[in-house]
């Protein structure tokens, strides 16, 4: 470990070395995000799911739902087995004689498009609440965040209930309450991210410049809220779909005409004491896999964008 | 202290005036119950009558005023279907709710702070990576569908447990549950377990989130430069300052675990609050509906308060803050 | 000479060519990289530099509070002639707090602020003798007034956050020295105070060293400080000493280019309406240095033989210098 190994003949007055080459903070952003293998696992098999959902129509062996199609002496046979039509039920079938994979990719299909379309709705509410709270300071903004820790206060299984007690049943009512369970997160999120931008200088010297409201908010402040955005609306999305479940499971969800993972599931509780219990489980499984897969992705994306987080 | 206390009592009153508002007039947007109650066939006096007599005809306010007036004397109400007063067909349920909320909350204590403590301090060893991967997988579990394979698994393939209904009770301290007997606890567990599910989740990647944090503090250097042995760092220097913010979400959580009861109790068919609340949405028993929704708001904010007092006893740089408000 | 005598006569401390590296997923970080000194019972040692030199590394691979992914590469630590860079965990759980102590910068965090400063302190004698609670109370109590504190039952019974600044360093330099150890490493101790508490508390520790015969490292970055707390001084620069010596007489006529910059860089009463000298350039990186006198590209003095790096000389008596071209006392720039 002696300091005089290499003693080669240096300039006594070195110039300072170039910097290796240049990364953006994206390049940096993807590069950190993949150091972890669980979550470019995650990745992958949620980037599966939505492919398989979004194709099912094309990949379902069978629409489940064509009554033409479904053969009611086939019903509650276990996976893998062969129907009268000489049909194999890789997963099994259901108490109607419903292919359960073709079920599952369809009922796959729904839940996420519920619980994507009620995060994505939610996210935009909740941020143009938040950043109108954070620009606008003040009474309104009070008004505004004790109305979100109002809502947060509450469990969100109760207010969904109770909208849907309000408002029926139905896709459009389900995601409305969803939503409404939803938004006051993002709100929160894009105010406390908002209020340390605004605070920041380069927003004073852009009203200095005299740069409309428009203009600094959407181009300024808003860039600025979007990673901590994606994480929680990551994270939410999961919650969204495990309670669009729990409601279709308890009758007060979907209704039957868009069967959702969860109404699979609450189909196959009758069939479980009687040890039928693939009708059940199967769903459940794929309901976990995917839950699982986004919950690892947003906590992978939460540590890689946290600054305070030593790494 | 006193003067922040009264202040928020003043303040968890307003907030349940207002959600009393909200729930009454949102309530009865439902629908007009008078057809489920009343047969149509009957003559239309004695449908008025029936309506006068259930209070139906008046306008809203009126009946809201009503209404408070009521609660205030711990009348809220009618419930349509039991035909007994709302708040006594709720009262009756509770105990079998709190019992497993507590049940839960009892095991998410005691399974979660000694799992993610492990995990906090020893990361790079392999049960702790089992321990976050667990974590992971209960963090994205639906509830209900685990109740459904823990009876499956517990209850249909192996046989050890009962699969639905509470136990028998025992009453110790002026205190009827069904804890305190050993039939009774062979029912609440499966139920308290599943309830408790996501919550040991939480406790243990909070713990473990406290630990690594706590760990990098200069004054666990600190303790380490005094010489104290690495039991007594944990116990006390570590464990104290980790524990205040677990104890907060718990606190608050608790809330969340009563609302979330109405999952397990459907599925293990326990009699409790949760499942009153759904029937009472299918058949739209305004009266308990209201009620219910009340007394948990009640719930709610006590809680609160209590976990607010309780973080003021652990953290005492709060207290400070506390008294000079 | 006697046995006693011989004894009496060994150094608190000796550090023989220490050298802590840092195994980081960037390189080899060599935070110490070849440090040598002793200090003799009750004698204070001023080690000096500029942020980053080292100089705290140097007072955590003593008292053996380095974590992964640094340790000890080579060197000794002899404590009363014991090493310290070999012993196990335990038995150097023994030594702190008890024999030696250290004291940290930011007195707000190093002590807990959940626990009260009695509890605090209890447990510092608790952990290293068998006494009863009452006892280990009476002895913080004393602490306390010795370090000048008045009503010490109240502040006992504070919390961290109760106190000012000075009063908690108080409290932390208390608690390093109750159980009256033999070595004790100040980490820059003051850096966060005020001026005047600042000379309050180097006047405390200062009796508190001559009344109990303890040796002390006092690391800070003020030179001011320093000189009228140290017997000895020991100047840090990249992780390497590049000269120790007598107090007084290193500071008035040091020996090393950087000393002499350093020195030259303290506004002082002595020269109102001087320019302040500054060193140019910037401190090299410890990371994967490069070989040579790291002071080279900085130094106004530096010549083609300063590629090698230089070793110890001893120009004058009793005083160490690690350069090729030191100055002399009568030399000017």
């Amino acid at each position: 470990m002696s300091l005089t190994d290499s003693d080669a003949k240096i300039d006594a007055r070195e110039p300072a070395t170039s910097l290796a080459a240049v990364e953006t903070p994206f390049s940096r952003f993807v590069a950190d995000y993949f150091e972890s293998r669980i979550a470019t696992g995650a990745l992958a098999v949620l980037v599966l799911i939505i492919c398989l959902a979004l194709l099912a129509p094309l990949l379902a062996p069978q629409n489940p739902y064509n009554l033409a199609e479904v053969d009611v002496l086939d019903s509650r046979l276990p996976p893998a087995s062969v129907g009268m039509a000489g049909y194999t039920y890789w997963l099994g079938t259901d108490g109607a004689g419903r292919d359960l994979l073709s079920a599952i990719l369809y009922g796959l299909r729904i839940s996420l498009l519920v619980g994507v379309a009620s995060c994505l709705i939610a996210t935009v509410i909740g941020a143009v609440i938040g950043l109108t709270a954070a620009y606008a300071g003040g009474r309104v903004e009070n008004l505004l965040m004790r109305l979100v820790d109002l809502q947060l206060s509450l469990p969100a299984i109760l207010i969904a209930l109770i909208l849907i007690a309000m408002l029926g049943k139905g896709v459009d009512k389900v995601i409305i309450a969803l939503v409404t369970v939803q938004w006051a997160y993002y709100a929160r999120t894009v105010r406390g991210t908002a209020l340390a931008e605004l605070n920041k200088e380069y927003v004073e010297a852009a009203r200095c410049l005299g740069f409309s409201h428009t203009r600094i908010v959407f181009k300024q402040i808003l860039p600025n809220c979007l990673p901590p955005l994606i994480v929680v609306a990551t994270i939410q999305a999961a919650h969204a779909i495990a309670l669009e479940a729990t409601l279709s499971f308890l009758g007060v969800g979907l209704p039957r005409t868009e069967p959702s993972l969860g109404l699979l599931i609450s189909n196959g509780f009758e069939y479980m004491l009687s040890g039928k219990y693939w009708i059940s489980f199967i769903p459940g499984v794929v309901l976990l896999i995917t839950i699982m897969a986004i919950n690892l992705v947003g906590d992978q994306l939460r540590d890689v964008l946290n600054p305070r987080l030593k790494r | 202290m006193t003067a922040y206390l009264l202040r928020r009592l003043m303040q968890t009153a307003v907030v349940v005036m207002v959600m009393s508002v909200i729930v009454f007039f949102g309530v009865h947007v439902i629908g007009d119950p008078v057809w489920l109650l009343v047969n149509p066939q009957m003559d239309q006096r004695d449908i008025e009558a029936a309506v006068r007599a259930l209070g139906l005809d008046r306008p809203i306010w009126e009946q809201y005023v009503y209404f408070v007036r009521g609660a205030l004397q711990g009348d809220l109400g009618r419930s349509f279907i039991f035909g007994e007063p709302a708040l006594t067909v709720i009262v009756q349920r509770m105990p079998a709710t709190l019992e497993l909320a507590v049940a839960a909350l009892v095991m998410a204590i005691v399974i979660g702070i000694p799992l993610g403590l492990y995990a906090g301090l020893k990361p790079q060893h392999a049960l702790s990576k089992i321990i976050m991967a667990g974590s992971i997988v209960g963090f994205s579990l639906p509830t209900f569908w685990v109740g459904l394979m823990l009876i499956m698994v517990f209850a249909v393939m192996l046989g050890w447990l009962p699969s639905t209904g509470r136990g028998p009770t025992a009453t110790y301290f002026g205190i009827t549950s069904s804890a305190f007997t050993l039939e009774g606890l062979r029912y609440l567990f499966l139920p308290a377990l599943n309830l408790a599910l996501l919550k040991i989740s939480l406790v243990i990647r909070l713990t473990r989130a406290g630990a690594r944090e706590s760990l990098q503090q200069d004054y666990i250097k600190f303790a380490r430069a005094k010489g104290l042995t690495h039991g007594r760092i944990v116990r006390v220097h570590l464990l104290k300052n980790i524990l205040i913010p677990v104890v907060t979400v718990l606190g608050l959580e608790f809330g969340n675990l009563i609302a979330f009861s109405v999952v397990t109790e459907t599925i293990f068919a326990w009699p409790g609050m949760g499942k009153l609340l759904i029937g009472a949405i299918q058949t739209l028993d305004r009266p308990v509906i209201v009620a219910h929704l009340i007394i948990i708001v009640l719930l709610f904010v006590v809680i609160n308060l209590v976990v607010d007092v309780l973080y003021t006893v652990l953290d005492p740089r709060v207290r400070v803050a506390r008294q000079t408000a | 000479m006697t046995a006693a005598a011989a004894t009496a006569r060994q150094p608190t401390l000796e550090v023989v060519d220490l050298r802590t590296h840092f195994f980081t997923k960037a390189g080899v970080v060599k935070a110490v990289d070849g440090v040598s000194f002793s200090i003799a019972p009750g004698e204070v040692l001023g080690l000096v530099g500029e942020s980053g030199c080292g100089k705290s590394m140097t007072g955590f691979s003593i008292i053996g509070l380095i974590d992964p992914p640094g340790r000890i590469v080579s060197g000794a630590v002899r404590f009363k002639g014991r090493d310290l860079a070999g012993l196990a965990e335990e038995e150097l759980r023994t030594l702190r707090g008890n024999r030696i102590s250290m004291i940290f910068q930011d007195p707000m965090m190093t002590l807990n602020p959940v626990l009260r400063i009695d509890t605090q302190m209890i447990e510092t004698i608790q952990a290293h003798r068998d006494c009863s609670r009452s006892v280990a109370l009476g002895l913080a109590r004393n602490g306390l007034v010795q370090m000048g504190i008045s009503s010490p039952e109240r502040r006992l019974r504070c919390y961290p956050h109760e106190l000012s600044g000075g009063m908690r360093q108080r409290v932390a330099i208390a608690i390093a020295f109750v159980n009256e150890p033999d070595l004790v490493i100040a980490d820059e101790p003051t850096t966060a105070l005020d001026v005047t508490i600042q000379a309050q508390i180097l006047h405390q520790a200062q009796q508190l060293c001559r009344t109990k015969g303890t040796a002390m490292i006092w690391i800070t970055h003020d030179l001011a400080v320093v000189s009228s707390l140290a017997d000895r001084v020991a100047v840090m620069y990249a992780g390497t000493l590049v000269e120790q010596g007598n107090a007084r007489d290193l500071i008035r006529a040091p020996l090393h280019p950087y000393t002499k910059g350093l020195l030259g860089s303290v506004p002082s009463a002595n020269r109102p309406g001087e320019r302040l000298t500054q060193i140019p350039g910037m401190t090299p990186s410890l990371l994967d240095p490069k070989p040579g006198c790291r002071f080279r590209m900085r130094c106004a003095r530096a010549a083609p033989e300063c590629n090698t790096s230089p070793v110890i000389s001893m120009p004058v008596p009793q005083r160490e210098v690690r350069c090729w071209r030191p100055l002399s006392a009568d030399q000017l720039v």
